[in-house]
């Protein structure tokens, strides 16, 4: 392509950035739509997390009434979906949307509008699921939906149509953006970020979309064969009809333990981005840690039947899917090492992003622990369905997910606010969830080795489990506080949070060479990357003089420093550049517009929100089945399918950008 | 696509493929999870309804005496499997066609080889013919005491081959919009990667046919 010396955007045809809600509805920057997923992600862990104070203040002792057992089952069924599907795995996508193209030095993700209809479709799914909550119309079925008590024959309200509907909603959501971001990351690297360059954020996220795209595919199946069954009377889940009463168990659980791994892989991620930096150390074995999450992604689709242990499959099945996942512990156990080695000898700052990864390390080992108690099918039978396994999940997906996620937001929160969070607060947050979450889950292990089930809404006093349910309920109550904490902090920082600079923490990674908060058009110009750890080559070339590195004339790389992209790669070094390091990686001000720059812009468009909204309203035409007429059904049906189709078109036939015009 | 500045041309891709085409091969990948659930469902219950009638065995209802005979129609459907392998061969041809359109056509072979409207249009209706094929056999099915509602299999049968045909009538529409557009205003290399998405689903739907046909038709 000839020198962009001059490109130039015509006046009339720059984007416009509309103000107010309008311009949240129509963005197509991957950063404010980042913003969207954490705060409505967040509002939704406020949600659930309600849910569970619910939960807790019911179970604080005997023979409580402060919710009634229809109440409760609605109560522990949207605790579980909302802070699976609405809370953690729209936070990990908040992160895959803020930092993938920062990190691989993109200027966006390479579908922007279908990023925008991912984000649509979760957040108008979400309310699909949870409004009726107030209704008494709430899924009731647990949050994995056992079939037959899922099918019309137990559950004829409309409370399962709504979890089966909102569902298929949201898997629609995870799968858009699944395809967006393996594109965006397999194509919109720059220059030199080849692949064992990758952050661990990028590399963790790109595992993780793997597993979305292969395992939604197969719950899409199973809620299809409940809606046939329940809508349309077939007999997928019909034992009368011979129907094999486990084939809901197997085809959920063959997405459902992937999605442990969708949910906690994200958080591995972030955490491998805060001890690098703070430790002032290079990640310890990075391509092993590479390695260990490809396998822990490839063993995640071999382990699924342990969840169902319990329903007498067989010798063979019961030895096979044990040592799988006996198997699996050893990549993630490689990755805990790992951690502690990339801490081992560092000059560590314990700032509060680094207590919460330092947290997730000590919280997940626990879970992880009990997690290989449960390979074994005779000790699971003693656990399963017992608040053992609840204790289990939740030192897993509180202590590790969600400890890993606080890790990112305080890491991230200055590159996308500009300003710090307070790190007094931060400390209370930090000390009083690792305190409460403690003393609520520890405590389960116990009570579910006393034999306390799980789901029950209420139990007699005298069989040992009072004051273990009375502590989980005080640790619960611990945690609410050092939540409200938190939204505190994040809604004072958020005005008056001291100044942070594009690099407060002396990080290693590409996004932090640029402007906090980013300028819409990411880079002014496209890093050229030359190692893993580009911002250190510049600041601190000490710590990674252990790296490797391009070096001039290495050609491995399709990409030479200064040199053509394209066909056979020619050498033309340029004068400016250090030849050890290459990038002339400059730390950017951020302070002109993209026009100045001509860099296109996508324009700003509500086409994916209203093809969102036309899809949403299809699916939910079949929540109006059971009223006596038709016509509100079809009426949804094709009213919804003609925003859509006509969305769609309207999408289609539009540019995405700008034309740049070459001087 | 360096410049002076050493910043990288719009367009710039890290494999070279545009981002399209990264996607739809990410697509498939997860529709080939979707089908593989299915199909494995329909495999799952195959001998297990109580109730006929049966896709390979003859079925005698006790109550009322009547005799059910095999209900899979083999030759029809070896027909429409025949048409929708042609219909990928047009496929080819109508990309190859897009794809060289600005090449000169000296011969009348050029000429019918290098229609794409003809191509496309050829695919298209190779389609609907299959599609026609499955609804003919969908009612002869219900006619013959088979619904969705009736066994295991029926469940099974029509959700998976129902899933399929659906499938089949969006690449159909797919392939009706492209057309139009080419009738329009003449499709030509430039819009050589939408037609070569058009066709890898296409090829990817029909590939999935094989495997149905297969599984449930030819395997007893």
């Amino acid at each position: 392509m000839a020198t962009l010396a001059a490109p130039a955007i015509a006046a009339a045809t720059t984007p416009t950035e509309y103000s107010g809600v309008w311009g949240w509805i129509t963005t197509t920057d991957h950063k404010r739509i980042g913003r969207l997923y954490l705060f409505t992600a967040l509002f939704f862990m406020l949600w659930g997390g309600a849910e569970a104070e619910i939960i807790r203040t019911q179970l604080r002792a005997p023979n409580m009434h402060f919710v009634s057992a229809a109440t409760y089952n609605e109560i522990f069924t949207m605790h579980g979906t909302t802070m699976i599907f609405l809370a953690v795995m729209p936070l990990s996508a908040a992160f895959f949307n803020l930092l993938i193209p920062l990190q691989i030095g993109a200027r966006d993700v390479a579908f922007p509008r279908l990023n925008a209809f991912s984000y649509w479709v979760y957040v108008l799914g979400g309310i699909v699921i949870s409004l009726p909550i107030f209704f008494h119309a709430a899924p009731n079925g647990g949050w994995f939906g056992y079939t037959p008590l899922t099918t019309n024959a137990y559950s004829p309200g409309i409370n399962i149509d709504v979890w089966v509907i909102g569902l298929q909603i949201l898997g629609i959501s995870s799968l858009a953006a699944g395809f967006n971001f393996i594109t965006t990351i397999i194509n919109m690297r720059a220059p030199g970020m080849n692949l064992m360059r990758m952050p661990m954020f990028t590399w963790m996220s790109f595992v993780v979309q793997f597993l979305i795209i292969l395992a939604f595919p197969v719950i899409t199946v199973a809620l299809i064969f409940l809606v046939f069954d329940r809508f349309f009377g077939t007999n997928f889940y019909t034992t009368a009809a011979g129907a094999d009463p486990l084939l809901w168990q197997h085809l959920f659980w063959i997405f459902g333990h992937p999605e442990v791994y969708i949910l906690v892989l994200p958080a591995f991620g972030l955490v491998s981005e805060v001890l690098p930096t703070f430790a002032r150390k290079p990640l310890f074995g990075y391509p092993v840690m590479v390695y260990s999450g490809i396998l822990i992604g490839v063993l995640g689709f071999g382990v699924w039947a342990h969840h169902m242990f319990a329903v007498g499959m067989g010798p063979i099945a019961d030895s096979f899917f044990s040592l799988t996942t006996m198997l699996i512990a050893v990549p993630t156990g490689v990755k805990i090492f790992n951690w502690i080695f990339t801490l081992w000898g560092g000059a560590i700052r314990f700032t509060v992003a680094n207590c919460f990864a330092i947290g997730l390390l000590a919280m997940f080992t626990i879970g992880g622990i009990s997690g290989v108690m449960h390979s074994s099918p005779p000790a699971d039978l003693q656990q399963t369905d017992t608040y053992f396994v609840v204790a289990h999940f939740h030192y897993v997906l509180f202590g590790g997910s969600l400890m890993g996620l606080f890790a990112g937001i305080y890491y991230y929160f200055p590159k996308f606010t500009g300003r710090l969070l307070d790190e007094r607060l931060g400390y209370w947050h930090f000390w009083l969830n690792l305190l409460g979450s403690n003393l609520t889950f520890f405590p389960m292990h116990f009570s579910g080795l006393n034999g306390m089930p799980r789901r029950i809404y209420t139990y007699d006093a005298d069989q040992g489990w009072d004051t273990y349910n009375l502590l989980s309920t005080i640790g619960a109550y611990l945690v609410g506080v050092a939540t409200l904490i938190f939204i505190y902090n994040i809604l004072r920082s958020a005005r008056h949070g001291q100044r942070a600079g594009n690099d407060p923490w002396g990080a290693p990674s590409l996004e932090w060479s640029i402007a906090s908060p980013p300028p819409i058009y990411n880079f002014e110009r496209i890093p050229t990357v030359t190692s893993r750890y580009p911002l250190w080559d510049v600041k601190d070339p000490q710590l990674t003089a252990d790296v490797p590195h391009t070096e001039q004339g290495d050609f491995r790389l399709r990409v030479v420093v200064g040199g053509e992209h394209e066909g056979t790669v020619q050498f033309h070094p340029e004068p400016d550049v250090d030849p050890r390091h290459g990038a002339p990686l400059a730390s950017e001000r951020g302070t002109a517009t993209a026009a100045e720059l001509g860099i296109p812009i996508p324009y700003s468009t509500a086409k994916p929100f209203f093809a969102a909204l036309g899809l949403v309203i299809m699916l939910c035409s079949l929540l109006t089945s059971h009223l006596d007429t038709h016509v509100p059904m079809y009426g949804l049906l094709f009213g919804g399918a003609a925003v859509l189709v006509a969305s769609l078109y309207a999408w289609f036939t539009s540019p995405l950008e700008p034309e740049v015009a070459h001087a | 696509m360096t410049t002076a500045t050493g910043d990288v041309g719009h367009g710039y891709t890290t494999t070279g493929l545009p981002n399209r085409k990264i996607a739809i091969w990410a697509f498939i990948g997860s529709e080939c999870m979707l089908f593989a659930s299915l199909i494995s469902t329909y495999l799952i219950y195959k001998g297990r309804s109580l109730v006929g009638p049966f896709p390979h065995e003859a079925w005698t209802d006790a109550t009322t005496g009547h005799v059910y005979q095999p209900i899979l129609n083999i030759p029809v459907t070896s027909f429409s499997t025949f048409v929708l392998l042609m219909s990928s061969l047009a496929m080819v041809l109508a990309l190859a066609a897009v794809e060289n359109a600005d090449v000169p056509k000296r011969t009348v072979g050029d000429r019918i080889l290098g229609n794409s409207r003809l191509w496309l249009f050829v695919t298209a209706l190779l389609g609907t013919t299959f599609l026609g094929c499955q609804a003919y056999e969908f009612t002869s099915f219900v006619h013959e005491g088979l619904s969705i509602k009736t066994n295991l299999f029926g469940s099974s049968f029509f959700t998976l081959t129902g899933f399929h045909g659906a499938h089949v009538t969006a690449g159909v529409l797919w392939l009706l919009t492209l057309l139009a557009i080419d009738m329009k205003r003449g499709l030509g290399p430039r819009d050589a990667l939408n037609v070569d998405i058009a066709a890898l689903y296409w090829h990817f739907v029909d590939v999935v046919w094989i495997a149905i046909f297969t599984l449930v038709y030819l395997i007893k």
